[in-house]
């Protein structure tokens, strides 16, 4: 038997723009490496570009831990210095009792239950940009 | 009496007795059917309990022709299990309790006994000591019996009920597109938090709610952990994007969170029900008029 090779680094998140609003869609487990990628990732592109608002979809994500509600604060953080808003959309019943349960609140980050309703607080809707305008 | 020296009873007068409560089902059966257990039990009719007192002494013949005096399990108690539940829930329902029960059950050992001796030309033989041990301690099996299953019934109860509390307490109502309430009523304990800190989490994602109200009008007490899960409670439901209300906080509870020191500054609360809903609605732009005014137009 060969022996084990190393792990392959995990999949890059992609980060898709949408107009102005970059959307990231976390799916399972964040690797730390690709977690710290990720924040590189965002940091340079709201950086770059003119982004007004950056959507997290954790939809997909069935497992939070410290890690990845410190990765989710810095993110909102970062952005917020680049003047960029951050939303959390979609996290999942037992995701958010364990959140509460750890006591992590997130009380820095923007919630709302999904990615259409993340897009029209950021002033667009799903269908096109600039349909409306403000939000909350 | 006097006891036999060994304690253990021989198998033979498990048997013979036995043998003797098939023989004499009869007259037992009559004689217990007027014993206090059976005749407060079975009111309707005297053949009904007749009936009742052959059925219980079946089960003991059985389990002493078996040789098995003391096994509380033994599966000839198995078809009178039910009826002796159903007797000892009747009579708890009646006002007696365990201890009443159990001296009831007791008293049924007198009729038998005298039978049993009656049995014996000379009743201060060693087998008619031997029989009557048996007997005894048959006896004291059935109460046993009794007692276990009684006790089975009440915890099945207690359970069926628990679990009937946690359900009926803690519905979700959807009052408006997007908003749902939760009434709590009664006392908030760890379970019941647990359980309402659930259902309106579910409830926020099918009902696609971005409003939760917390309603505790009903709520008798708050205390520090009670606050603490409301506070929980609030903390989730924002995490997964919906704002969280508490309204009705009575007067007196207002008093005692401020006087426990706990910070409820970052709740959002409101007087009443219909206060948040209003408030509720207006965040969300709809606009409630009223409409002409709606007097007892005959028809």
């Amino acid at each position: 038997m060969n022996p084990p090779l190393a792990e392959p680094p995990p999949p890059p998140v992609p980060v898709l723009a949408l107009g102005d609003v970059l959307l990231v869609t976390l799916q399972g487990d964040l690797h730390d490496s690709a977690a710290e990628r990720l924040q590189h990732d965002i940091a340079e592109r709201v950086a770059r570009e003119p982004v007004a608002g950056v959507v997290i979809d954790i939809s997909g994500v069935e497992v939070v831990d410290s890690f990845l509600a410190r990765v989710l604060a810095e993110i909102a953080s970062t952005a917020r210095l680049l003047a960029a808003r951050t939303v959390l959309a979609g996290m999942r019943p037992a995701v958010a009792v364990t959140l509460v349960e750890l006591g992590l609140t997130l009380p820095e980050l923007t919630t709302v239950l999904d990615v259409g309703q993340a897009l029209a607080l950021l002033g667009r809707t799903p269908s096109g940009p600039r349909a409306r305008q403000g939000g909350a | 009496m006097q006891v036999p020296e060994q304690d253990t009873v021989p198998e033979s007068a498990a048997r013979w007795v036995g043998e003797f409560l098939r023989r004499r089902q009869e007259q037992i059966a009559q004689r217990w059917a007027d014993a206090e257990l059976f005749r407060t039990v079975f009111t309707v009719s005297r053949d009904e309990a007749v009936e009742a007192c052959k059925a219980v002494l079946d089960a003991l013949s059985a389990v002493a022709a078996h040789g098995a005096l003391e096994n509380v399990a033994a599966p000839g108690f198995g078809p009178v299990r039910d009826q002796l539940g159903r007797m000892a829930g009747s009579r708890s329902r009646a006002g007696a309790g365990p201890a009443r029960v159990a001296d009831e059950v007791a008293a049924l050992r007198g009729p038998a006994t005298a039978l049993l001796r009656g049995e014996f030309e000379d009743p201060s033989s060693e087998q008619a000591h031997e029989c009557v041990l048996a007997l005894t301690v048959l006896m004291g099996t059935l109460r046993l019996v009794v007692m276990e299953t009684a006790l089975g019934e009440g915890e099945q109860l207690i359970e069926r009920q628990r679990q009937q509390l946690l359900e009926v307490a803690t519905p979700v109502i959807n009052l408006w597109h997007g908003i749902v309430a939760v009434p709590l009523i009664g006392t908030l304990d760890s379970a019941r938090s647990q359980v309402v800190m659930e259902n309106l989490l579910d409830a926020i994602v099918t009902q696609q709610a971005r409003y939760a109200i917390l309603d505790i009008t009903g709520v008798p007490t708050v205390d520090s952990l009670v606050a603490q899960h409301l506070m929980k409670t609030v903390a989730a439901a924002r995490l997964m994007g919906a704002e969280c209300i508490v309204s009705g906080i009575r007067p007196a509870i207002a008093q005692t969170i401020v006087h426990l020191g706990i910070d409820l500054g970052t709740i959002p609360t409101r007087n009443s029900l219909a206060d948040a809903l209003a408030h509720v609605l207006r965040q969300q732009g709809i606009a409630v008029s009223a409409g002409a005014p709606v007097g007892a137009v005959p028809r």
